[in-house]
């Protein structure tokens, strides 16, 4: 039909006459004809062989971050797209989206998303170079190939090998090699996506609540000579930690400490105390409280303060030694008249 | 023109080729097409999804049936547009921009299709479809039948075979590259550099093809 169309035009074109003129418009004509049906075609063909689509999928697909990264558990983020658009996962479902983004989908789709705690990979081992070596290892690079050959070179068999396995694996670049030999994770990079986890061949990264910065980072079983002596910062299970966190957040299971996430106020004595430094406290300055004139002198603050950094007597008002103060901010939450304040301090190590 | 066209696949070239379909020349075409005249590895048309898409062989595979697919159909379109409306005017100097655009649209229409009679077949093809429309292995059979000066039934003889040989070629480099991940290579040759030095021993393999059409 194309090419009858066609020549039918060009005929006519033929019979008005030879000239340099007609030799230009003859393929302009050919051309254009060509062009158009073919354009024609192909806007009949969208109409007629239109698939209905949801305009939703589109409009979902662009506020992602579209790095394919997999985090969801689907293959890319159309994918993902489609399966939020059909129900099959939540809004939320996309662990590198910001809460913006979340709060975006969720307008797209007509509904409400519920906040999430935002997630940081986070390694449980800071070893490094205070592991010792039980042997030289001169095999290829890689965790997976080290730790096939007796358990790895450190004598700590459950902590981190350093060849960077996860580093390879993060597809947004958030981790590089500390200065002690583990890799540290950038916290404003990281969106959970749990590639690094699948590629630690110790599974010692966990996806910890950002707002948390007290961990345990130490992942060894043994007991505690042996895991001493394997590594200076390892956890001996000396259950100091536990006896002094005052919201028993801190749980013992067997030689290794692990803080409850959910329980964790940041007060950070945990960290003093322990006596392998094995508990890292990512908050540099903590903020102190501070007892402003409304106080009634209810000792109620006296009474919940860990670190006994509240004086004054009842129906006075009270006091905070500052120096005693770890900012673990349980004050402010018992004060009936909310006269106490948190001030200063620098949240996290950035 | 349904007649007409049934004429040239049976017998002959409107414009005074063989008068007879012989089986020893499809067959030479197919060989040729497919050994001798490799697109990928003796014409290096269409090297780009050769190294794109040979990573692994399930999509190597999947990629060379879209490409016979559409070789076949963009022949098809190409072949009767030139012998029917640029011959006649004298306008073969238009024979590039004319089968690109064939193709392009060709290509478009057939994802439309199949999207809404097939969406298997469309979800199996995925990206490979949209990304043949800028295959040049299949504007260069759609250019090569006409210099060989091919009826139309040699012509769609020779864009299967032509598109089994891409098929062939991607395939094997397919299975090679698979294996070569597993491989201990030096670290600076790992993915691409192996693949072209791979591509290029292939290359001289198929070389020994050459004889074979005597």
């Amino acid at each position: 039909m194309i090419i009858l169309a066609a020549q039918m035009t060009l005929v006519l074109v033929a019979q008005q006459e030879t000239s340099i003129l007609s030799a230009i418009t003859g393929p302009v004509i050919v051309m254009g004809s060509i062009g158009l049906l073919l354009g024609l075609g192909l806007a009949f063909a969208a109409k007629k062989f239109a698939v209905p689509k949801d305009p939703r999928v589109e409009a979902i697909l662009e506020v992602l971050p579209s790095a394919n990264c997999g985090g969801c558990g689907y293959p890319g983020c159309a994918a993902f797209a489609i399966a939020v658009v059909e129900g099959n996962t939540a809004v939320t479902g996309c662990t590198a989206a910001s809460s913006a983004v979340n709060s975006e989908i969720a307008k797209i789709m007509g509904t409400v998303a519920e906040e999430k705690e935002k997630m940081v990979a986070t390694i449980l081992c800071n070893g490094g170079k205070s592991a010792v070596n039980a042997f030289n290892y001169n095999g290829p690079s890689g965790c997976v190939s080290i730790s096939m050959v007796m358990g790895g070179q450190k004598a700590c068999t459950y902590g981190c090998l350093g060849s960077g396995d996860c580093i390879d694996a993060c597809p947004f670049d958030a981790m590089v090699t500390g200065d002690n030999g583990v890799p540290v994770i950038d916290a404003k990079k990281c969106v959970a996506c749990g590639k690094c986890i699948e590629a630690c061949p110790r599974d010692i990264i966990v996806l910890w609540p950002s707002s948390r910065k007290v961990v345990v980072a130490c992942s060894s079983k043994d007991k505690g000579g042996i895991a001493r002596k394997a590594c200076s910062v390892a956890c001996i299970g000396c259950r100091k930690c536990a006896k002094v966190c005052p919201v028993d957040a801190v749980e013992i299971d067997g030689f290794l400490a692990k803080i409850n996430p959910d329980k964790c106020i940041n007060c950070g004595l945990c960290a003093s105390e322990c006596p392998t430094g094995a508990i890292i406290d990512g908050i540099p300055v903590r903020p102190k409280a501070f007892i402003d004139t409304t106080c009634i002198g209810c000792t109620l603050c006296t009474r919940v303060c860990p670190t006994d950094a509240i004086e004054g007597s009842l129906k006075e008002k009270h006091t905070v030694i500052a120096d005693k103060c770890i900012g673990c901010g349980q004050c402010v939450e018992k004060c009936p008249k909310k006269s106490i304040k948190m001030m200063g301090g620098v949240l996290s190590q950035q | 023109m349904i007649n007409s066209m049934l004429m040239w696949v049976i017998v002959a070239a409107p414009d005074g080729g063989e008068p007879s379909f012989s089986i020893a020349k499809m067959m030479a075409i197919i060989v040729s097409a497919i050994f001798i005249n490799n697109y990928v590895l003796s014409r290096f048309l269409g090297i780009c999804p050769f190294l794109g898409v040979s990573k692994q062989l399930d999509s190597a595979v999947g990629m060379g049936a879209a490409v016979v697919f559409v070789m076949v159909l963009a022949t098809l379109g190409s072949w009767l547009v030139y012998h029917n409306l640029l011959v006649p005017h004298g306008m073969e100097y238009l024979r590039t921009i004319t089968f690109i655009i064939i193709i392009a649209s060709l290509v478009q229409l057939v994802e439309m299709i199949l999207q809404k009679f097939s969406p298997a077949l469309y979800d199996a093809l995925g990206i490979f479809l949209p990304l043949i429309t800028t295959n040049c292995a299949i504007l260069g059979v759609a250019v090569l039948n006409i210099d060989d000066k091919f009826t139309l039934g040699y012509s769609l003889i020779n864009s299967v075979a032509a598109g089994i040989g891409f098929t062939l070629a991607l395939v094997l480099m397919a299975g090679i590259r698979e294996r070569m991940e597993t491989a201990d290579v030096p670290e600076a040759l790992k993915g691409l550099p192996l693949a072209f030095l791979i591509a290029g021993a292939m290359s001289i393999a198929f070389l020994g093809f050459a004889g074979l059409g005597g």
